[in-house]
């Protein structure tokens, strides 16, 4: 963890710059649709990834199945959130995904060595810390997307709600 | 049952709905997003935009006898659509689904897109425009009509016209402690007028109310108007005024899909006689810069202003349920009396309701700190401090631009001045939470961490460093681009809300204000633009403009 802190701080301008290549490759590779977002495999991989560690162990639920089940509706809800927003932002967040798709993006500027479906929580958690603290605001501004887009949808699922005591709206009206 | 320690009234037998009813009634409402082929229309007076302003206009040009067309970007949604999910009230019933952001992201911005504007959305709190600063405008922007006094009778009309009173019922524990917690200090505090009739209390004022009691334009100018015979286009973009000469010749429009992400791709032409620009103070200066509007002074879209507003959140022992009750009934204007208008910038200490997805995605921080946090939920108290902006050289505001596909960006600058306003709020906030009682008080900042008493939260917050993005800062409240002076170089429009250069537009709207007003502007709104809007009408039909008056 201390190692991956430090590569961090190293990163600086080369660090924006390969954000910015990053984009730019990945551009090229899925040339712009104007249209709306897609959520594709490997973006689903890095939201099942990032999902437990945006919203905590402690709001998990303990059964793996129950947990898979929790993590995958908030993935789905997550998507609609992206959907609702205006196409030049779910374009930026298009090219967030596929950024943290890239393999060199995701070693460097993540932290995260291998594929997003094997990171372990410590890796997923140093690569929260760096980019909500990172000196390049577009890195931070990364994370509080995924902070607002993730706490966001988690806690708009009723079934959540029980968990922090939140009775929800008058059953008579809504 | 419901587990809340606040009292709700409710009525027996369903909730009636009064625009289903209308619409059933024959209503002129037509769904742009259905359009099959492009048109034209005309009309004395096009109005673009139906919230606070361009509803108050659309009510007084109607009753005048004026033919008139409604333009609005969002959808005719009512209380049997209002239910109270966060999940279903963002996106249907916000600009950008409740995410709209300055151009560096570092403010949130909640704004109203729908039929009624913000005034469907907002927390129902309604206060005169503050006379320091109605004088501030005389002084410095020349508009010496805008007295106290001259205002009095306009505010007067509207709290009637809007059931605007005191409100009457017990404070929410949520605004209570704000009360308490200012009262062993010796801040004094006052109760909130509210827009609302017959209030269940709910505290779902921002999802739209499901009961009819929220006096918003949804409720009561729009449908008056509809009732006399106006038009309302919803799903449709004013895209760009079309000049001949001094005057706009037309309106060009783009129907949207029905989810109001993109033009469909038919067209809709508006011609009238005259036309009122009430999009609020970000669009409105906006589709003028898209219309390549005069602006010789290079003032449209200049001086916006947001309240930014800081945020400290308090566990209490005790349940607090900030989702529950009316969700502002106390204020303190003690922090914009301390010193002149002009010095330190003030702010006004107002409490928010608390909802899952805007609580946990406004608290900074993740993982199992985040979630012992939203554990605590019912146990929460929620401070905002809204800064004043606008009166001082070091708070200009922002200016609004144009992003490639033509949509508005608010770059908007927080200046060391306004980040020592936003520490000392912090410090205020967190004394008052620690004075009611508070276990725990955290500044909401990226770095803050959890203080558990008032030293450590005095010495946590004269250390954090005051930054965007570290800091959250957030909006309800956009205010100016295209402010009123009648000297051309202070101002784009005329104290009578006339755009200079334009023979016939008129802004109504909030985008009007030289300054930001210091206390929510819903009411500064209805008051000004209802005093505007009989302007118009005398001058349109030659005869005094009818009062309104509440149905």
């Amino acid at each position: 963890m201390q190692t991956s802190r430090r590569s961090f701080l190293k990163i600086g301008v080369l660090g924006a710059l390969t954000l910015a290549a990053g984009g730019a490759i990945y551009r090229v590779a899925n040339p712009p649709q104007p249209g709306r977002f897609i959520l594709d495999g490997e973006a689903r991989n890095v939201l099942a990834a990032v999902i437990p560690a945006m919203v905590g162990s402690a709001m998990m639920p303990a059964d793996a199945s129950a947990r898979a089940a929790a993590i995958n509706a908030c993935i789905e809800r997550v998507n609609g959130a992206i959907l609702g927003l205006p196409l030049t932002t779910q374009k930026e967040v298009q090219d967030l995904f596929g950024l943290l798709a890239l393999g060199p993006a995701r070693r460097f500027l993540a932290g995260v060595p291998d594929g997003w479906s094997s990171a372990t929580p410590q890796q997923i958690d140093a690569f929260l810390q760096s980019w909500r603290t990172h000196r390049i605001g577009m890195l931070q501004t990364a994370y509080l997307a995924m902070h607002d887009l993730i706490a966001g949808s988690w806690y708009a699922n009723p079934a959540n709600w029980a968990a922090i005591g939140y009775p929800g709206p008058i059953k008579e009206l809504s | 049952m419901r587990n809340t320690n606040i009292p709700i009234k409710t009525s027996s037998g369903p909730v009636a709905d009064p625009i289903q009813a209308g619409l059933a009634a024959g209503w002129n409402v037509t769904d742009c997003a259905q359009l099959e082929r492009d048109g034209s229309m005309e009309a004395d007076v096009v109005i673009i935009g139906s919230g606070a302003g361009g509803g108050v206009t659309a009510e007084t040009l109607a009753l005048a006898g004026l033919k008139v067309l409604i333009v609005e970007e969002g959808m005719l949604k009512s209380s049997s659509d209002f239910k109270m999910r966060e999940a279903e009230a963002y996106p249907a019933l916000y600009q950008e689904s409740a995410a709209r952001k300055t151009k560096d992201k570092g403010i949130n911005i909640l704004q109203g897109r729908t039929v009624g504007g913000s005034t469907t959305i907002n927390w129902t709190s309604s206060f005169r425009t503050p006379t320091d600063t109605l004088a501030y405008w005389g002084k410095q922007f020349g508009l010496k009509d805008y007295t106290p006094e001259a205002m009095a009778p306009w505010f007067e009309m509207m709290e009637q016209r809007l059931h605007i009173a005191e409100w009457t019922g017990q404070p929410n524990e949520n605004n209570d402690l704000l009360r308490r917690g200012a009262s062993k200090l010796g801040i004094p505090t006052g109760i909130i007028h509210r827009n609302v009739n017959g209030c269940w209390n709910l505290g779902y004022c921002g999802m739209g109310c499901p009961t009819n009691a929220k006096q918003s334009m949804l409720l009561t100018t729009i449908p008056s108007a509809l009732q006399h015979g106006a038009t309302l286009l919803t799903r449709l973009r004013a895209e760009r005024f079309v000049f001949k000469g001094d005057r706009i010749d037309a309106l060009e429009c783009l129907p949207l899909s029905a989810d109001g992400l993109q033009p469909t791709g038919r067209r809709l032409t508006l011609r009238a006689k005259h036309f009122v620009l009430s999009g609020g103070a970000i669009n409105s200066p906006a589709l003028l810069m898209r219309s390549k509007a005069p602006d010789p002074h290079g003032l449209l879209g200049k001086r916006t202003f947001l309240h930014p507003v800081t945020i400290s959140a308090a566990q209490y022992e005790q349940r607090v349920d900030g989702y529950a009750g009316a969700p502002q009934s106390v204020y303190s204007d003690h922090f914009l009396h301390t010193g002149p208008i002009d010095g330190p910038i003030g702010y006004k200490l107002e409490a928010p309701p608390l909802h899952p997805v805007l609580l946990s995605s406004t608290m900074s921080g993740f993982g199992n700190e985040h979630a012992k946090m939203m554990q605590q939920f019912p146990h929460f108290h929620v401070l905002l401090a809204l800064l004043r902006d606008g009166f001082h050289a070091e708070a200009p505001g922002g200016s609004v631009a144009l992003n490639s596909s033509g949509a508005p960006v608010l770059d908007y600058l927080i200046s060391d001045y306004v980040w020592d306003g936003v520490r000392r709020a912090m410090l205020t906030m967190a004394e008052i939470q620690f004075a009611s009682g508070a276990k725990a008080v955290t500044p909401v900042h990226e770095q803050a961490p959890s203080c558990t008493s008032w030293a450590q939260a005095q010495q946590v917050i004269k250390a954090l460093p005051m930054k965007v993005l570290a800091t959250r800062v957030v909006s309800a409240h956009v205010m100016g681009g295209c402010g009123m002076s009648d000297d051309e170089r202070l101002g784009v429009t005329s104290s009578q809300g006339r755009y200079h250069g334009i023979s016939n537009l008129s802004v109504h709207d909030g985008s009007l204000f030289p300054t930001s007003i210091g206390a929510n502007p819903q009411l500064s709104i209805y008051g000004l633009t209802a005093r505007l809007a009989a302007g118009l009408a005398q001058q349109l039909t030659g005869q005094p403009a009818p009062r309104l008056v509440a149905a």
